[in-house]
């Protein structure tokens, strides 16, 4: 087979992401379509800026959910003839190209950028919205009742943020540290809150309707502790509670570790954040109406004042994602975690650097694949900034 | 004023005290020891052989204690072995132990020894933060008045399509970590494939020294990530600025546009980015970390990363010293310095 000129290596490019033109195509039909309706989202369709970001976003968003069908290849075969081969090289056998050219080992550059998107759409999001729990559950009652708590708390959230992120990303992922189970700890604090908070804002709604309200918690405890319990323990390290047959959710030591250590790093901000609102806020009108009315503090805090703190928070939540984006980024490059087989784009770029001025593919493709996904987010929060102060 | 600073002071004595003990414990944990004790005493010791090894050299006492003799306020372990030589954490060998003082940590100055580099971690450092210092000598000189430009330049007339352009190019700037800048910066302006070559990749050169070939590209690099948020600070506080009452009347008394820019905005509008500013110094050691590795240039990051990698426990220790109290040196003097300009702000 012939190789392929750039206009040709486009041209494959844009027809292997057909699946994700679509669906992107369908999305904004329908929300622009709808775009009245649709509250806020909806205005996000107003703004130039958002709908470009929105775009970025949501390609690699579908990107990651069609995956199978865009890889060309496996992203672990080798082929030994294909070691740093430009753009378009045809495949010995003759069974296709290597559209994006081939790394040190001769993997499919392309294949492993579109399976890297998977790894970044699955855990930034969680990451940010664990963090965003963690966040918002200490965050209304510092704020709220101020304090000793207040205190001790905001000088927990100034710790951890003294730490530079580099050395803690060093200290928290190590093999020594993950042997000594120190991350499942962690794990164990940080992952209860969001069941903690879900059970307030039920319990906090329902409060008057007993009967339903002991029903849906019942429900919440005992699929949220079932979910809990299960992402905690794993079998043969030092937290083990659950029975093999009950402990469905496996996650791999290396990625729980990624991942706590990023809602850990995130978590005080988010902290920061609701805890300055929240003092902005307890001292309106509606807040005392509600205090008169004889409202319980918690009702108060997550039906009052949460509500109306959004704004603020969607917008913090996007750059959060880009940002969560970046840190996992970091942690590949330095090899931490993430095995150095793992297509992500950090360990793809940790990979690709050391033969930089001789076959820069390998490393370019992630770097760019990551920067648009991050200037997306950027985008869309700066678009949602501007639709939602509009109001 | 004195009542905040000694407030101020004591809190941050008191975080570094935390953060130096979490950062004790993290690196003093018994598979890291572990690791330590078969480096230097062979990797095929047994188990028992790494238990007395660790009990010879101090390291099997309570965790408290071994962290009040690194840090120095504890007296360092003496120890009499059956021959009846004397080892101890203060004595050096081949010096008389009775000579030796009782207590050495940081606070006397010494600093341990690094088991990778053969050489006193203090002196390693010393080095090192100078490299690193050089690096963000020309961050500092490049970045700040660039992106305090952009910022004022895209607040003074909000919306503005000069506002736009600028505000994009913070925005890009914000969304490209130096991870991803360097490898760009470097795939453009120095590989062969695009052929410009006018600089180096790699800032190995730059360590005997410093040219702007060699130097260029990761100073770009750390100033490109920072650039924008810096910019984006500055605009937001410009536009504030830019809508207050004194420089409408400023604007109605005839004042000319670029004179009430310069004269009456700029000082008001330049408060928020100090702050900002200072606490940039701990986002750029994250950038000077990454940067450092990119480019080979063996600074404090690259030092951080090299310790952290070999588990060379007392100069990791030593690093993390240093990073914490430029974040906290940072953070105090960014709260002086607020107080200092900002004549609204009163300390009761």
């Amino acid at each position: 087979m012939e190789p392929l000129a750039w206009g040709a290596i486009l041209a494959t490019v844009l027809r292997l992401f057909l699946p994700v033109w679509i669906a992107l195509i369908a999305t904004y039909a329908l929300s622009i379509a709808f775009k009245r309706r649709l509250g806020l989202y909806g205005k996000l369709f107003d703004s130039t800026v958002g709908m470009i970001g929105f775009g970025f976003v949501m390609f690699w968003v579908f990107t990651a959910l069609f995956a199978p069908m865009i890889e060309t290849r496996d992203v672990l075969s080798q082929i030994s003839q294909m070691k740093n081969v430009v753009p378009g090289t045809p495949i010995p056998d003759g069974s296709g190209h290597y559209l994006f050219g081939g790394d040190n080992l001769g993997r499919d550059v392309f294949s492993r950028m579109v399976a890297g998107s998977r790894i970044v759409i699955q855990i930034a999001p969680l990451a940010t919205m664990f963090a965003f729990m963690v966040g918002v559950t200490l965050g209304l009652p510092a704020g709220y009742y101020g304090g000793f708590f207040d205190t001790g708390l905001s000088f927990l959230a100034n710790l951890v943020l003294a730490f530079p992120v580099i050395l803690l990303f060093y200290l928290l992922v190590t093999p020594e540290i993950v042997q000594t189970g120190l991350p499942q700890y962690i794990a164990v604090v940080l992952f209860i809150l969001p069941l903690l908070f879900l059970l307030l804002l039920i319990n906090s709604r329902y409060y008057v309707t007993p009967g339903f309200r002991n029903i849906v918690i019942a429900a919440v405890l005992v699929i949220g502790g079932w979910a809990y319990l299960s992402l905690v323990s794993e079998a043969d390290t030092k937290i083990a509670v659950l029975p093999q047959a009950l402990d469905l959710i496996h996650v791999p030591a290396n990625i729980l570790i990624v991942f706590v250590s990023v809602v850990f790093v995130n978590a005080p901000t988010v902290f920061r954040i609701v805890r300055g609102i929240v003092l902005d806020i307890k001292t309106r009108d509606y807040v005392s109406a509600a205090q008169t009315r004889g409202e319980r503090p918690w009702y108060i805090m997550l039906w009052e004042i949460l509500p109306n703190a959004r704004g603020p928070l969607i917008v913090d939540f996007c750059l959060r994602i880009g940002y969560t984006t970046i840190l996992l980024g970091t942690l590949g490059f330095f090899g931490l975690g993430l095995s150095p087989e793992s297509p992500d784009w950090g360990s793809t770029i940790n990979a690709g650097r050391k033969l930089l001025t001789i076959a820069p593919w390998p490393a370019l493709v992630p770097a760019i694949a990551l920067m648009s996904l991050v200037l997306g987010l950027n985008l869309l929060a700066d678009g949602l900034r501007e639709e939602s102060l509009k109001d | 004023m004195l009542k905040f600073l000694i407030r101020r002071l004591a809190a941050m004595i008191f975080t570094a005290l935390c953060i130096t003990f979490v950062v004790f414990y993290l690196t003093n944990l018994p598979p890291n020891l572990e690791k330590v004790a078969k480096s230097e005493a062979g990797s095929r010791i047994s188990d028992e052989e790494v238990q007395s090894w660790l009990e010879k050299n101090g390291h099997a006492q309570p965790l408290l204690k071994r962290y009040g003799e690194w840090l120095g306020v504890v007296p360092g372990w003496t120890r009499t072995d059956e021959a009846g030589a004397v080892t101890g954490r203060c004595i050096r060998p081949k010096t008389d132990p009775a000579e030796a003082p009782h207590y050495c940590g940081i606070l006397q100055g010494d600093w341990g020894f690094s088991t990778v580099f053969r050489e006193d971690v203090s002196k390693i450092i010393a080095t090192r933060l100078g490299l690193t210092g050089l690096l963000m000598f020309w961050v500092m000189v490049t970045m700040v008045p660039l992106s305090l430009l952009i910022g004022v330049l895209a607040g003074m007339r909000e919306g503005s399509r000069l506002d736009r352009t600028l505000s994009t190019f913070s925005i890009a700037s914000t969304a490209t970590p130096e991870y991803v800048s360097g490898v760009i910066l470097i795939v453009v302006f120095a590989s062969k494939l695009v052929g410009l070559q006018w600089f180096k990749g790699s800032a190995n050169s730059a360590m005997d020294g410093l040219t702007f070939e060699n130097f260029a590209l990761p100073v770009a690099t750390i100033v490109l990530y920072g650039t924008g948020y810096i910019a984006r600070m500055t605009r937001a506080s410009m536009t504030e600025v830019m809508t207050a009452q004194y420089i409408r009347t400023a604007r109605l008394k005839g004042v000319s546009f670029a004179s009430v820019v310069v004269k009456h905005a700029l000082r008001n509008a330049l408060i928020a980015p100090f702050t900002v500013i200072m606490l940039q110094f701990p986002w750029l050691l994250n950038g000077v970390v990454i940067v450092e590795t990119l480019f080979n240039y063996k600074g404090f990051g690259w030092t951080l990363v090299s310790a952290a990698g070999n588990n060379d426990i007392q100069l990791l220790l030593g690093c993390s010293v240093v990073a914490v109290l430029v974040v906290l040196v940072t953070q105090l003097i960014s709260d002086i310095g607020y107080v200092f300009l900002n004549p609204r702000i009163r300390i009761s």
